[in-house]
């Protein structure tokens, strides 16, 4: 399998602390991969140095074989080629449903209004949303309003998808319809990096899970590994902090 | 919608009867007390000013009503002309100062030239006294006599209100830039929009929501410093009343003058006031959810 994504030797600090040391990650095409540990451990981080939202210190990214990180390349191209969903959805406040799903199609992409229209309600309606078409986001659940920035993500047809804690800030009965629509992103094939705290769901859907510990990949493996028979101490302790919570 | 909204609904609703009762005694007992103070205090500041020994003067110099009558028509006239520049003026402001904001958020070393050059625009220009910018365009380039330039004097007054304002009111437009929160401009950026894309549709927009009061400040101190190009020969409202006055040496015409600013600029203030108060409210009621 070819990789679709790779990160080589990321390191990267926000002034005198260093959130991640010398990661490295494959991800194959079709690969779901989560992300999982304690906060701060640098998941978030991780995800936006891949989507080019904050730079990097060191190392390279490499998506379809080219270096993301080159100066040469240009950030916007590569960022349409990948979706990032925020922990707090981040919808435009002042632009109906509709319109922060189309912005993304319209101006990038020069697709005709019309046709980003469409293809936004289509999408609606597949994840039962075609309601809210033209409502604003502050009218909508923390559930609805994240399923829409899901929606908005997708409307560029990226080929990558990067999920930050996306459920994180959700009541707990919301959560299952966010992580419905990532189980049907799965289905169809989706390239998937997925930062989260609901471990069932990561043991669920991932293909490999990764465990952060202090910015670095402390343990990476098949789920059934890392959930059952963890290596490392850290891990171990992390997980049976989770147990511990019954949150497992 | 049948529901009132929150802030209308009476405490009845909800605290028990008794209580909503008292609250509305007191609501009704504090009305009248604030009336009667009003008219207290009032009354003895006038009192006080009629009864003086000087008032006839006073009165005979600024507020006589022949004169009052007499001036009116040029200084009306006049102002007219006041409110033509100031709505001149404000347009581009508003669209100058925007982009001056604009240039100065962007981010990246590429921009840095354009950014520093804002930056000094804007010290530069808010350091000198919008009086002296005035003279210094409106005496200073006509008399240069270059060729293809205006020498209009209402040109070079609007111009120099509009460069004097448009430093200011780019500081309002960057405050309200960086009122936005980051993860906004974030997500723009994630959906591959350009920086400016991302400013023009994502973070603009909001922001001049979030700065609309402080604008509307903005317009009253306007209004009323259209007024200095005056000193350009321009007849407008004060220089109308000036001319009246030189002719007649009572201050009347001064006061005319007044009034018509005020009857311009009250009204815009009261609106702000309401404005800022609506927005309070809402962002509160929103936050509360």
């Amino acid at each position: 399998m070819s990789a679709k994504l790779e990160v080589r030797g990321l390191v990267k600090s926000y002034e005198e602390k260093v959130v991640l040391r010398d990661v490295d990650l494959d991800v194959a095409r079709h690969e779901v991969v989560c992300l999982i540990g304690s906060s701060g451990s640098g998941k978030s981080t991780l995800l936006k140095c891949i989507n080019l939202l904050v730079p990097i210190d060191e190392g390279q990214i490499v998506l379809d074989g080219e270096d993301i990180t080159s100066p040469k390349v240009n950030p916007n191209r590569v960022r349409q080629k990948m979706g990032i969903v925020f922990q707090a959805f981040n919808l435009f406040p002042h632009m109906t449903v509709l319109r922060n799903i189309t912005l993304g199609p319209i101006k990038v992409h020069d697709v005709s209004r019309r046709e980003a229209e469409e293809r936004a309600r289509s999408l609606l309606d597949r994840f039962g949303l075609l309601d809210k078409v033209d409502e604003y986001p502050d009218r909508l659940s923390g559930g609805q309003q994240q399923r829409v920035a899901m929606v908005r993500a997708l409307a560029v047809r990226p080929e990558v998808m990067l999920f930050d804690e996306v459920t994180s800030s959700l009541d707990p009965e919301l959560v299952a319809e966010v992580l419905g629509v990532i189980r049907d992103l799965k289905e169809e094939g989706m390239t998937m990096i997925i930062a989260t705290h609901e471990m069932g769901f990561a043991r669920d859907v991932a293909d490999k899970v990764c465990f952060l510990d202090d910015g670095a990949f402390l343990e990476t493996g098949p789920p059934e590994q890392i959930f059952t028979r963890p290596v490392e101490a850290r891990t171990q302790q992390f997980l049976q902090r989770i147990v511990d919570a019954g949150r497992l | 919608m049948s529901t009132p909204p929150d802030d209308v609904r009476g405490p009845g609703l909800f605290g028990p009867p008794r209580r909503a009762r008292r609250q509305r005694e007191e609501g009704a007992r504090g009305a009248i007390v604030a009336a009667v103070s009003t008219v207290v205090v009032f009354g003895l500041i006038i009192w006080w000013v009629l009864s003086s020994e000087n008032w006839p003067e006073v009165q005979q110099q600024f507020f006589n009503p022949e004169h009052f009558v007499a001036s009116f028509p040029d200084v009306l006239g006049g102002f007219w002309l006041n409110i033509q520049m100031f709505a001149i003026a404000e347009v581009l402001i508003l669209v100058l100062s925007l982009v001056l904001a604009m240039i100065r958020s962007l981010r990246g070393p590429a921009f840095f030239p354009l950014r520093i050059l804002v930056i000094g625009y804007i010290d530069l220009i808010r350091g000198i006294p919008i009086i002296l910018l005035i003279l210094l365009l409106g005496f200073g380039v006509p008399a240069l006599q270059l060729p293809g330039v205006p020498n209009s004097e209402y040109f070079w007054g609007i111009a120099a209100l509009v460069i004097s304002y448009s430093a200011y009111t780019a500081e309002v437009y960057r405050a309200g830039i960086e009122s936005v929160h980051e993860s906004q401009r974030m997500s723009g950026r994630s959906l591959g929009l350009t920086q400016v894309q991302s400013l023009r549709y994502v973070t603009v927009p909001q922001a001049i929501r979030n700065v609309i009061p402080a604008l509307l400040n903005g317009f009253v101190s306007l209004q009323k410093d259209v007024a200095l190009v005056f000193v350009l020969g321009v007849r407008e409202a004060v220089r109308e009343a000036q001319i009246y006055t030189a002719g007649t040496f009572n201050y009347t015409a001064y006061v005319a003058a007044a009034v018509l600013f005020l009857v311009a600029s009250v009204p815009v203030a009261r609106f702000t006031d309401w404005y800022t108060e609506r927005v309070r409210r809402k962002r509160q009621s929103v936050g509360a959810v």
